[in-house]
């Protein structure tokens, strides 16, 4: 029964890697596009991500899961420097790349080699982070 | 007659570039998706953390924790690279039109127009030639992983799923996403596409 679920998340992968790739937010001129404030497209794509993802969240929270498990909310810590230095660290990163895990992914699969060196530096950077948590103000 | 018009209409809505309010609600739904499913969380960038701690020799602590307990997204993220895959056959139908200004500035940094989904200057596997790229890609990449970690999630942990959640640090670390990347974007990137396709500057 497990093994079935495996086969859903995967699909959920492609569907989202698809619409990544269909809605050109994979690429890397659209991200460009975005923080140069040159279109509507990709913050009408977040935007809308964002109250579909709230009203279903919603609609599923407290309900049991097809899996079993009870859906719960897990509420994020509230410190603030890792989400202000962490979070501008990210936002460089992803400007500069004009990608981020997701649409690096799909573009992996997509035929475009250069992404797995993208990719390595992702983790690269998770891992000198994992070595430097403990000295690191959080 | 009719139903193979249809199918070819729907060859060319899917080929072509799906507009914000198809794809956006798409990608929502995978938040209450992945929920409804197991009570999963969407974040892709914790299948690095995932990477790190398949690692069998020594290790810092945050990679010691056992990564199969994690396995569906690993999966998820198999599917991923899947999709970009099957988008391929999907793809070439549209190009990306980008705002003309946008293209101007483009092109004053010795980038042609989008033919492609991503930049061939910048990510052909030719330009794996110089070390230029790979100092571009696994610098950028660096940022990415550290970044998320670092400040607990990326664009589908904080600015999809986390708003969703009405998550506070999540608003919190999506306005710095922005900081970021547009201190990237308007000072960072115009230098370094200068520098990684040698328009002489």
């Amino acid at each position: 029964m497990k093994y079935v679920f495996y086969l859903f998340y995967f699909l959920a992968g492609m569907l989202t890697s698809i619409t990544l790739v269909q809605s050109q937010a994979a690429s890397w001129y659209r991200i460009q596009e975005m923080f140069q404030f040159g279109a509507f497209h990709m913050y009408g794509i977040i935007g809308s991500a964002i109250v579909v993802a709230m009203i279903g969240v919603q609609l599923v929270k407290g309900r049991r899961s097809l899996e079993g498990p009870e859906i719960k909310i897990n509420d994020k810590a509230r410190t603030w420097t890792r989400y202000v230095v962490g979070g501008t660290l990210f936002g460089l990163g992803w400007g500069l790349a004009g990608a981020c895990p997701g649409p690096a992914l799909a573009l992996i699969g997509g035929g475009w080699p250069a992404y797995l060196v993208l990719f390595a530096g992702m983790i690269l950077g998770t891992w000198v982070y994992g070595l430097l948590r403990e000295v690191l103000p959080h | 007659m009719g139903a193979k018009r249809e199918v070819k209409d729907l060859q060319e809505i899917m080929t072509q570039l799906w507009p914000w309010y198809v794809s956006g609600p798409l990608l929502g739904l995978i938040v209450p998706l992945l929920l409804w499913l197991g009570n999963k969380d969407f974040g892709i960038s914790a299948n690095l953390r995932h990477i790190c701690a398949m690692w069998p020799g020594k290790k810092p602590a945050f990679f010691q924790y056992d990564w199969r307990g994690q396995t569906w997204n690993l999966v998820f993220m198999l599917g991923l690279v899947a999709g970009g895959w099957v988008a391929t056959f999907l793809y070439p139908g549209d190009s990306v039109h980008l705002n003309p200004t946008v293209l101007e500035r483009l092109h004053a940094w010795g980038l042609g127009s989008p033919q492609s989904i991503v930049p061939p200057e910048l990510f052909a596997t030719s330009v794996l030639a110089s070390w230029k790229a790979w100092a571009y890609l696994l610098g950028g990449g660096f940022l990415i992983g550290f970044g998320a970690r670092y400040g607990g999630g990326c664009t589908s942990g904080h600015a999809i799923s986390g708003l969703a959640m009405l998550q506070l640090p999540s608003l919190v670390a999506v306005v710095f996403f922005f900081v970021g990347g547009l201190i990237s974007a308007w000072w960072i990137v115009p230098r370094v596409v200068v520098w990684l396709i040698g328009g002489g500057a």
